[in-house]
């Protein structure tokens, strides 16, 4: 079975670590704040200018002055700061975040993402995710395997315009969890009860299968 | 305006000198800190050509997209403008030039403008769209590129409290472009919700100090909200 959302978010949340500064981008990442391990406190980074973002306010605390980057109401929690946008963007640009996850539409074996433009429609813009794959060094990729025609994301070469080059070294999918090395994707587990088989038949890139893939567990 | 008291009592005042052809630095994210006022007096001018630096171009009808009513906007430099129908159709007829930059590009050129630096390297966008026909120099086997610095003939910028000398602070996450923008202006003028007694603002706590502002005024404020959300 391939991973729900909330099973990506879920997988994701084990990396987090106690202490950690994370940037969590719009739609299966953001569900990832739901996930936070027992024990573990983490500080959400908003590039708009927000660290400790805390839970959407009830109706008494809506603010329009406090708001994420995704333009939603939001709380800041006990420890927060709000700075300007480039204070923001220098502590992202100068490698201050711990961990970054994001969305996007493709990836490849050299680590580029392709994640805001495709020829054709409308570009809308690359808002802070350039700076953001730019200036982390530990970022965590999470998408579909495959396009809803089935097309592999996993790439020897993204086709799409790039948001970053050679910055990514992690990816999750609903089917797999991977790693990017020495210009191939690394196997390093498996959705439950979802195939080598099916994976490698999804992945157009060099995929890599050690001996021991061991299946996730929820 | 005398000396440094720099409030002035009228929009039309606060805009003096406002003409076509102009670059317009504006602060806000989205809806949150936007000068809406200030906005809609440039909308009652009918200012034309005018080139907008502002992380995003409002919605329609509210904030900047009131500007592309009446096609005030050429050229609009933004990260993200997706929130606009109206954005889409001037786009695609060609009525209007839009140049996508980073967010965090966007923030630096502008605090390069206010701060006297010329230009800068950064490493977003390198090997991306954004790098095209920008110089690139190596440093530390990294690659980086040349992003030049933006400044404005104005700058519009919604505070939360000033007082007569020009000095601003903002409230909570409607900070964001709005002490960059106000750097980065040859004429700053600062709308803001409260104009308080000379004193009364903690000197270590200003976020904007009043060199940066030329002009002050109080104002009322709709203050819309994108996305309303609320927990569970």
């Amino acid at each position: 079975m391939a991973l729900s959302r909330e099973q990506m978010a879920q997988r994701i949340a084990r990396e987090l670590q106690d202490g950690y500064y994370v940037n969590l981008g719009i739609g299966i990442p953001t569900l990832v704040a739901n996930y936070v391990p027992e024990g573990v406190e983490v500080m959400l980074q908003s590039e708009n200018g927000l660290l400790g973002m805390g839970a959407f306010p009830t109706e008494a605390e809506l603010d329009p002055d406090m708001i994420n980057a995704g333009k939603q109401t939001v709380t800041a929690r006990t420890g927060a700061s709000i700075f300007d946008s480039a204070e923001s963007f220098a502590m992202i640009r100068g490698g201050h975040v711990d961990l970054t996850v994001l969305g996007a539409f493709e990836v490849d074996v050299q680590g580029n993402i392709a994640s805001w433009m495709i020829p054709g429609k409308l570009v809308k813009g690359m808002g802070g995710a350039m700076d953001l794959v730019a200036g982390a060094e530990n970022i965590i990729v999470v998408m579909t395997h495959a396009s809803k025609n089935g097309e592999s994301k996993l790439l020897p070469r993204c086709s799409l315009p790039l948001t970053g080059a050679g910055c990514i070294k992690r990816v999750l999918t609903d089917l797999a969890y991977l790693e990017i090395e020495n210009g191939a994707f690394v196997l390093r587990e498996r959705a439950p009860g979802v195939s080598v088989e099916e994976i490698r038949s999804k992945t157009a890139g060099e995929l890599v299968v050690p001996d021991e893939v061991p299946e996730m567990t929820f | 305006m005398a000396g440094f008291d720099k409030r002035v009592s009228t929009y039309a005042e606060a805009l003096d000198g406002l003409q076509d052809g102009m670059t317009v630095l504006a602060g806000g994210f989205g809806l949150c800190g936007i000068p809406e006022n200030l906005i809609a007096e440039i909308r009652r001018r009918g200012t034309r050509g005018l080139t907008v630096v502002s992380n995003n171009c409002g919605v329609d009808g509210f904030g900047l997209g009131v500007l592309l009513e009446d096609r005030q906007i050429r050229k609009m430099i933004a990260s993200y403008v997706g929130e606009n129908a109206l954005f889409e159709k001037q786009l695609l007829d060609g009525d209007l030039e839009v140049e996508l930059t980073p967010q965090g590009t966007l923030a630096e050129k502008l605090r390069a403008g206010g701060a006297g630096i010329p230009a800068f390297f950064t490493a977003t966008g390198y090997g991306t769209p954004v790098a095209e026909g920008k110089e690139v120099r190596e440093f530390d086997g990294r690659h980086y590129i040349l992003e030049h610095a933006i400044s404005g003939d104005f700058a519009i910028v919604k505070g939360w409290k000033a007082d007569h000398y020009g000095n601003v602070v903002y409230r909570h996450t409607a900070q964001n472009f709005n002490p960059l923008a106000a750097a980065a202006g040859r004429i700053t003028v600062v709308e803001v919700e409260e104009i308080v007694e000379p004193g009364e603002l903690e000197p270590s706590q200003i976020h904007t100090p009043g060199i940066y502002v030329d002009r002050i005024i109080c104002g009322t404020f709709e203050k819309r909200i994108e996305k309303r959300t609320l927990r569970g």
